[in-house]
C-alpha cells in the first residue's frame, strides 16, 4: 500500500508558504515603484545610491578581515584543544556560546568602555582604531560559527595521526597546520567564513554604535526614510545571504576524501 | 662497535601507571627489529618515545651515538608508518612521498626524481597523479612506506603497519616491506602483536610484557628456547602436559598414567609432586618416529583442517595436546574417536 503523503505536503506546503509568501510580497512590492506597472526602478535606485556602493563595500572588507582574523585565531585554537588539550573542550566551547548569549549591544558598550579615547588602548579615537574593534566585534560575533564549523571540519580527519606523520617527515607545527590541517579542512572553514560574511554584511548594532559607515546602519538609515528601496535591499541582502548559503553546499562537495576504497 | 640504536633504562609512566619499565636494548645497524607482545604491554609507547611522541619519564635513548632522548620528532631525522597508513589526503601519492624533502627543502627537479625512485622501489610506478582514497588499503601503505624513507632516514619505524590489511596483503607486504629494508639496509624497529609476523621478518624480537622484556633473540631462539612461561605461550603453540614426578632422580614421570623418563625436572620436584611439561605441537609425531624416545597413547579428540597442515587434539586423560602433521592429500584426515599412538623426543620437552 502506498502511504498517504498528504499530511505530509500539506505541513511542508505551509511551512514553504510561510516563508515564501512575505518574500514574494516584499519582492512584489520592490517592483512597485511606478505606478501601474512593474519595474526594477527601485534596484536602479538602489545601486546607484553612491553610499549603497561605500556601505557594502566597507562592509564586505571589514567581512573579508575578520574573515582572515577569525581562521587565524580560531583554527590554531581548535588544533590545539583537539590534540594536546582535550580537556579543556568543554570550556572552550561554552565560550564560544557566548556571543549566543551576550547582545550585541552589550559587547559594544563594553568595547566603548574599554577602548574610548581617553582610555589606555584608545581604539575608537581613530576611524582605523574603530575599524580594528569593528573587525575584533564582528569575529566575536562569527566565533560560534566559524569555531563550530572548523570543529566539525577536524572531527572528520584524524589530526593526531597526521600531525604525526607531518612531525616524522621534519615538519615543524606552522607547517603543519598550514600544509596539511588548513588544506583538509578548508571546505569547513570556508562554511564558517561564508557564515561571518553572511553575518557581517546585515549586522546594525555594532556598526551604528561605533559609528561606522557599514551596510546594516545604511539599510536601516534607507528604511526609515524610503519606501520601495528598502524592499529591494531587502531582496538584495537574502540574495547575498543565500548566496554565501549556496556556496557552502557548493564547497562541501570538494571536501577531501579520506577513506580508501573497499575493492 | 658501538650499538646504532640504543635505549637505556627506558620508563614511562601516566599518572600512576608504568607502562614501561627500565627497558633496556641495543641493537646494531641495519638489524630489523620486532617489538612483539600483547596489547598493552608497553610496545607502541616504546616505538612512539623512540619517535619522540612521548616523553620518557625516565631513561634515555641514543641513535647513532646521539642523545635523541629530548629532541623533537622533526629534529630525529626517522621515518615512520602508522596502522592507519596517515597519508595526507589533500596531496596525491607524489606529493605525499616528497613531503619530507620539500621541508627539507629540496629542489623541486630533484625531488621528482626521489619520488620516482621510490614508486619504483614500492612497485607502484605511474601512481604519483593518484590521491589517497582512489587506492586500496595495500597500496596505501606502500606508500606511506615510500613517504617514510624518502628523506633516507637514519631509522625506520613500523608502528603495526600491517594490522589494517586482509590476511593475503598481509603477508605479501611484509615480505616486500623486509626485502626493502634488507636492500637498504636501514635499521628498522617494528611494533607488531602477532607473531607469526616477528617470527618471519625479524633479525632479532623483543618479547614483552606488561611493560617489561621477556627475552630478547633471534625469531629461531625465541621461538625454540623460550626463556619463561609468557615467552612459550605467547609466541607460538604450546602444549602443556600436568605429570605427577615418580622418581626425582631418574626423571621418571606418570603421565595421565603412563610412566615415561624426562632429561631434566625442577630441582624441587619430588616423588608425588605435581609438574608442568610443555612442548611445541610440531615435535609430537602420530606413531613412532626415529629419534622419538618417549611413546604415549590417547584418542583423536578433534581434528582440525588448516590446509597445508592438520591439528589434532588428542587426549591422552585429563591432558589433551595438540599436534601437527602435514597434509598427505593421498590419504584422508584421522577421523574423532581413533586410537592413536604418538610419539616425542624427550629433549624436545620443556621444563618452565
Amino acid at each position: 500500500m502506498k502511504p498517504n503523503k498528504f499530511w505530509s505536503w500539506l505541513v511542508f506546503g505551509l511551512g514553504a508558504a510561510y516563508f515564501i509568501i512575505p518574500l514574494v510580497a516584499t519582492f512584489m512590492f520592490s517592483l512597485s515603484m511606478r505606478r501601474g506597472y512593474y519595474s526594477f526602478d527601485s534596484y536602479a535606485s538602489v545601486f546607484s545610491d553612491p553610499r549603497f556602493q561605500a556601505t557594502f563595500g566597507y562592509s564586505a572588507v571589514i567581512g573579508l578581515f575578520s574573515i582572515v582574523v577569525g581562521i587565524l585565531v580560531v583554527v590554531p585554537a581548535v588544533y590545539f584543544v583537539r590534540l594536546r588539550l582535550p580537556w579543556l573542550r568543554p570550556a572552550v566551547e561554552f565560550i564560544t556560546l557566548m556571543p549566543l548569549i551576550i547582545p550585541a549591544i552589550v559587547l559594544v558598550y563594553g568595547y566603548i568602555r574599554l577602548y574610548n579615547s581617553s582610555s589606555i588602548i584608545p581604539f575608537t579615537g581613530s576611524a582605523l582604531g574603530t575599524d580594528i574593534l569593528l573587525t575584533c566585534a564582528y569575529v566575536t560575533l562569527a566565533l560560534p560559527y566559524m569555531y563550530r564549523a572548523v570543529d566539525t571540519g577536524m572531527r572528520t580527519i584524524d589530526i593526531q595521526t597526521l600531525t604525526e606523520a607531518a612531525q616524522i617527515a621534519g615538519a615543524n607545527t606552522a607547517q603543519i597546520i598550514g600544509r596539511i590541517i588548513l588544506p583538509n579542512i578548508l571546505v569547513a572553514v570556508l562554511s564558517g567564513a561564508f557564515l561571518t560574511f553572511a553575518i557581517v554584511i546585515g549586522e546594525f548594532t555594532i556598526a551604528s554604535l561605533l559609528n561606522r559607515p557599514a551596510f546594516g546602519p545604511y539599510l536601516q538609515n534607507i528604511g526609515a526614510n524610503r519606501a520601495y528601496e528598502p524592499a529591494a535591499l531587502a531582496i538584495i541582502s537574502f540574495i547575498i545571504t543565500w548566496g554565501a548559503m549556496g556556496m557552502i553546499n557548493v564547497l562541501g562537495r570538494f571536501a577531501p576524501r579520506t577513506s580508501a576504497r573497499t575493492d | 662497535m658501538a650499538a646504532f640504536l640504543d635505549v637505556q633504562n627506558l620508563t614511562k609512566t601516566f599518572g600512576t601507571t608504568t607502562v614501561v619499565k627500565e627497558v633496556s636494548f641495543a641493537f646494531d645497524k641495519g638489524e630489523f627489529i620486532s617489538l612483539l607482545g600483547p596489547s598493552g604491554c608497553g610496545k607502541t609507547t616504546i616505538l612512539r618515545m623512540i619517535a619522540g611522541f612521548e616523553t620518557p619519564t625516565s631513561g634515555s635513548i641514543l641513535v647513532d651515538g646521539q642523545d635523541i632522548t629530548t629532541l623533537k620528532p622533526n629534529q630525529r631525522q626517522l621515518g615512520m608508518v602508522f596502522q592507519a597508513y596517515a597519508l595526507f589526503p589533500n596531496l596525491n601519492v607524489g606529493d605525499n612521498i616528497g613531503f619530507g624533502l620539500k621541508i627539507a627543502g629540496m629542489p623541486a627537479e630533484e625531488r621528482r626524481a626521489r619520488v620516482d625512485e621510490m614508486l619504483k622501489l614500492i612497485g607502484l610506478p605511474g601512481f604519483e597523479r593518484r590521491y589517497p582514497y582512489e587506492m586500496s588499503g595495500g597500496q596505501q601503505q606502500r606508500v606511506a612506506l615510500a613517504r617514510a624513507i624518502a628523506p633516507r632516514p637514519r631509522m625506520l619505524l613500523l608502528d603495526e603497519p600491517l594490522s589494517a590489511l586482509d590476511a593475503k596483503i598481509r603477508v605479501s607486504l611484509r615480505e616486500e616491506i623486509r626485502a626493502i629494508q634488507l636492500d637498504l639496509g636501514i635499521t628498522t624497529v617494528f611494533v607488531t602483536h602477532d607473531q607469526e609476523e616477528a617470527l618471519s621478518i625479524s633479525d632479532r624480537i623483543v618479547v614483552m610484557n606488561s611493560g617489561s622484556i621477556e627475552q630478547l633473540g633471534a625469531p629461531h631462539e625465541v621461538y625454540n628456547k623460550p626463556a619463561t612461561r609468557f615467552v612459550a605461550t605467547f609466541v607460538g603453540h604450546l602444549n602443556t602436559i600436568e605429570a605427577t614426578v615418580v622418581d626425582a632422580a631418574t626423571g621418571l614421570v606418570d603421565i595421565d598414567g603412563q610412566t615415561v623418563t624426562v632429561p631434566t625436572l625442577p630441582a624441587t620436584a619430588s616423588a608425588g609432586a605435581p609438574v608442568s611439561l610443555t612442548l611445541r605441537p610440531e615435535v609430537l609425531s602420530v606413531g613412532a618416529r626415529e629419534g622419538n624416545d618417549i611413546t604415549l597413547t590417547g584418542t583423536i579428540a578433534d581434528v582440525t583442517f588448516l590446509g597445508s597442515v592438520i591439528r589434532l587434539r588428542i587426549a591422552l586423560g585429563r591432558n589433551t595436546l595438540s599436534l601437527d602433521t602435514f597434509n598427505d592429500q593421498r590419504t584422508a584426515p584421522p577421523s574423532r574417536g581413533e586410537p592413536v599412538t604418538i610419539s616425542l623426543a624427550s629433549k624436545d620437552l620443556l621444563v618452565l
